[in-house]
This record gives structure tokens, sequence and C-alpha cells, in this order.
């Protein structure tokens, strides 16, 4: 009896709610069909679409990644787009997002904004690199007992652009020590030039979940995800003299740079400063002399805080900082260039202001 | 009983949903967006328009539904489950419909509605409606009435905030905390209308 009561229960609320997901999809057929909408972007690119969803979810389709974090549901106010024409007006869901300024420019928040008719919007021009990859790994390489360079071959696409000194953002799927995906980001050291291929040196973190899929993971022939390229640490346009600070994986990023300065003949005076404890932990040697050849003005400069007795090492000694320190006489002129762990950055910074550079001309990318 | 003392009946309830029964106030329903969204008058108003505007009608749907489907059927212990989904439902389907009408409509009310779709208020108002046995007249007024007072509620408390905004607050007690201490000193002061109808 009592199921009986039950089943009808059960019955019931399905054909009702059977019926009003059926009144809403009818609905929204004919309520959200606005016909095709073109998007126009950066008045160049344009692309036709279905409109009714949100502008985010639109671009998304396209494979357009504007930075979200809530998923568009109007919380994180990360996605904003200028919306030259077609955006309508400002929603009241959007204001707490946007300060005077932004609601001038006509700064909006894409995920509020409905696909109803022809929309013309404006996004930086790095939004549009920025794809996600899947990539074929050929090579890993063991740099030190902690580093190693993984290669991967791209496989769609098939090429990336990408200014030295970006980073991308790897994907460790899920496996036996992480039970969903995460992404680390890794610098690309690879020369720019060679768009088929990208290199990340990636320095072993214990614990770490990306590192460790990388180290006791990944084989050569695995397929990897990686999205990218991001981040502003890259070249200027001038021609005053350069100082670069790094180590451990902070190499990554100075390779891709010195690729870039040799292809296309940048003359600038650069002085190149890698710290590490002991001779074992230097790699890539034989890269940085064939730059110091090919370059008009280079030097790397490495730097052993503790050399072994039997290594009979002749260069630099001391912390990387005070080789800076001793070296760099022309900092108050140069730019500064800083990668490695957030303690290098701080003490760099620290050094390079006391011998009188702007802070303005402290460039980095800090990596926890 | 006839129309017109229905009519009076529910003018009653209405105004009591208003004041002395307010159901933010005196049963603390819909709280979550009262405090997320009561930070600015502007977007308060919009919200609590909103709310003005599908209350009596998730009212009369509920109670359609109610004694048409769920008393003849002996299926009253489902309304919790029921009205939840024909609440959601009448919501999605009036943001479609305003969206598509009248953009200004939807600038002003449309795009709080989702928020809506969640508001315990609005299930609360239905579920008292049966528990009180209310006609279909009577349930009318009484949703007029609840829409009417969450927004006076929110709207009131909004206006607090914009001047507590300037204004020095113990770290502690910054946001959600200071707002809640507040909606209780207004409940005290909303009892105070208590005298005026006798209910």
């Amino acid at each position: 009896m009592m199921i009986l009561v039950l089943l009808k229960a059960v019955l019931i609320i399905s054909i009702i709610a059977a019926f009003l997901a059926a009144v809403l999809s009818v609905s929204e057929y004919f309520l959200r069909n606005y016909g095709p909408c073109k998007i126009t972007i950066n008045k160049d690119k344009d692309f036709t679409v279905d409109g009714g969803a949100s502008l985010l979810s639109v671009l998304t389709d396209k494979k357009i990644f504007i930075p979200s974090a809530c998923g568009g549901k109007g919380t994180c106010g990360l996605c904003k787009v200028k919306a030259l024409s077609g955006a309508g007006t400002l929603l009241p869901t959007e204001e707490p997002y946007l300060d005077e300024k932004e609601k001038a420019g006509n700064v909006r928040l894409s995920c509020q904004i409905r696909v109803r008719n022809d929309i013309e919007i404006e996004i930086p021009e790095e939004l549009f690199n920025i794809r996600e990859y899947t990539g074929k790994c050929t090579e890993i390489i063991d740099l030190t007992a902690e580093i190693k360079l993984f290669r991967f071959e791209l496989i769609e696409p098939k090429e990336i652009s990408f200014t030295p000194g970006q980073y991308v953002q790897l994907m460790a799927p899920v496996y036996e020590k992480s039970s969903e995906e995460v992404y680390r980001a890794y610098s690309i050291s690879s020369d720019p030039a060679q768009k088929d291929t990208i290199d990340l040196i990636i320095k072993f973190v214990p614990g770490g979940i990306c590192t460790t899929y990388c180290f006791k993971y990944l084989k050569v022939g695995d397929e990897v995800k990686f999205n990218g390229p991001y981040g502003e640490f890259c070249l200027t346009q001038n021609d005053s003299d350069m100082i670069f600070v790094a180590g451990g994986s902070g190499m990554a990023p100075f390779v891709s740079i010195l690729h870039e300065m040799r292809n296309k003949k940048i003359k600038r005076k650069t002085a190149y400063y890698f710290g590490a404890n002991n001779v074992d932990e230097l790699f890539l040697l034989d890269e940085m002399k064939q730059f110091e050849k090919q370059l008009d003005d280079f030097k790397f400069v490495p730097v052993i805080s503790r050399p072994k007795q039997n290594q009979n090492w002749k260069g630099q000694t001391g912390l990387v900082t005070e080789a800076v320190e001793r070296n760099a006489k022309n900092a108050s002129e140069a730019e500064g260039y800083l990668c490695g762990s957030p303690g290098l950055i701080d003490a760099s910074v620290k050094i390079l202001k006391k011998l009188g550079m702007p802070s303005n001309k402290i460039y980095y990318d800090k990596f926890a | 009983m006839n129309l017109q003392s229905e009519m009076t009946q529910a003018f009653i309830v209405c105004i009591s949903a208003v004041f002395t029964n307010n159901i933010l106030l005196s049963y603390f329903l819909g709280l979550c967006p009262f405090i997320g969204s009561s930070r600015e008058v502007n977007t308060s108003a919009g919200l609590g328009a909103a709310v003005i505007f599908v209350m009596p009608f998730t009212c009369i749907l509920t109670w359609v539904v109610y004694h048409f489907v769920l008393v003849p059927l002996g299926l009253e212990f489902f309304r919790f489950i029921m009205f939840i989904i024909v609440i959601a439902a009448f919501v999605q389907f009036v943001e479609m419909a305003i969206e598509r009408l009248s953009p200004y409509l939807y600038q002003r009310l449309g795009v709080f509605l989702p928020l809506i779709t969640v508001n315990c208020a609005i299930l609360g108002v239905s579920l008292f409606m049966v528990i009180r046995d209310y006609s279909l007249i009577v349930t009318v007024g009484y949703g007029l009435g609840s829409g009417i007072g969450w927004f006076l509620a929110i709207i009131a408390m909004a206006g607090i905030r914009q001047k507590l905004a300037n204004d020095l607050i113990p770290k502690g007690l910054q946001g959600p905390g200071i707002t809640l201490i507040i909606t209780g000193i207004m409940a005290l002061a909303f009892i105070g209308f208590t005298g005026v109808l006798g209910t």
C-alpha cells in the first residue's frame, strides 16, 4: 500500500516536472531565438553565432579564452571586455565590479551580456593567442639531479606563437596521486622561431602534484594538455643594458629570450647571473657558450655558493646577489630581469635597487 | 464567505504581511539575498521589485497546483518539492519572456530573477498559505503583501548600509555581522506595528 502511494507520487511528480521542462524548452526555443548575430572583435575579426547565449560562452566556444574564475555567474568580475556596440546598457549585476573609469570606457562583464544582436568588442590582442593545446612528449632530458627539460611536439593546434618570457599552464591529469586535474605554470624555454614544439624546464618539487606527474609518470610518447601563452615578462623595446638574474628552473625564460635576441640581432649589452649551490647544479653551459659567441655583447656568469673542494671551481663564488653587487657597475642605467624562487627575486630586487636601478625597470614573474 | 468579505480579509492579510507579519523581519526568510544584495539602494530596489512582481504569481500558481493537483491526488506531503519545481520553472519562464519582450524591464528587473529562484521567502509564502488555509483571493493579497514587505525591508537596510559605508565599524562586525544586528533591531521596530492591526 505504502509502495503504491510512493510510486504514484513519483509518477505524478515526474509527469509534472516533465511537463514544466517541456514548456520551458519550447519557450526557450521561441523566446531565446535571436537569429544569427555577428560578433566583431578588435574591428578585424568576426564570426557569426546563433544569438541567445552569453557573450562569454560564445567566445569560449570560439576558443577565445577570456579569464573567468566563477564560470559565468557574475561573482568574480574577471571576464571584462570592452563593448563598443550592441551590448545594451550596463546591468546592475555588473556595476559592483566596475570602477568609474571602466564604466566610462564601456568595459563590461562578458558573462552578463547576452548576445541578442550584432556586437562589437575589443579585447587585448594577447587573448587571441591563448589557446588550449595538445602536445606529445618527444624528449625528456636530465639537466641536473632535480631539473629536467621536457620537449613537447604540438598536435592540435600545430603551432604556437609566443613572446619569449611567457609561460604556459601545463595540466596534470587525474593520476594516482591526484584526484583532479590541476594546472601549473611553466615558462617556455624554446626558440620562439620554432613554432611546432615547446620546451619546458621543470624542477622537481617534492610532493608537488604536477612535478611528480612530470617526473614520475610522464613518458616519451604521452600526450599532454596545456594552455597559454600568458605573462608580460618580456624584453622591452629599447637599447639599455640588461642584467638577468636566475636560479634553478628560472633559467627557462632566459633561454627563450636569448634565442630571440640572436634571431633578431638584438645588440644590447647583457650580463646573465645564474646562481647555484654547487657545480652539479649548473646546466645548459654549452648553450650559454654558444650564445656568448653568437650574440654581440653577452656574458654568462655562473655563481656557485658552496663550491666543493674537488670540483676545482674557478668562477664566481658566493650568493648570486653578491656577484651582481660586485660586477654590475652599470646597474643604474640597466634593466633588471629576474626569474626564480620568491626568495631569490626579493633579494635581487633589494640589491638592484641598492645599486641604483629604478624599481620600474625591474621585471619579474613571481612563481610561488 | 461572500466576495466582499473575502476582499476585506485579503486586504487585512496584505497589510499585516507588509508590517506585522513581515516575511523577512518576523520569519527571517529570504535572508541570503537580503544580506548579499543590500549594499546599494538601486540594486536592492530592483531585487525588491522583482520579488513583489514574482510573489503573487507564484502564490497563484502554487495555490492552483496544490488545490487542483496535489489535494485531489492525496499528495499534499509532496508540496515542498512540487512548489520548488513550479517556482523555478515559472521564474525561468518569466525571465526569458521579459528579456524578449521588454529590454527596459529586463534591465530593471529581469537580471535579478535568477537570484529569486532560490529565494526561500517565495517558497515560504507558498507554504504558509497552505498551512493557513487561505482562499485564492486572500492568497494573492498575502503574496503581494509579503513581496512589498520584503521590498521595504531590503530598501531600508540598503539605506542604512549606504550610510554605514563611511562609518568606522569594528573589523569583526563588518559586512554580514553588522547587517544581521541591524536586521534584528529592525525586526524589533516592526514588532511595534503589531498593535496597529491587533493580529
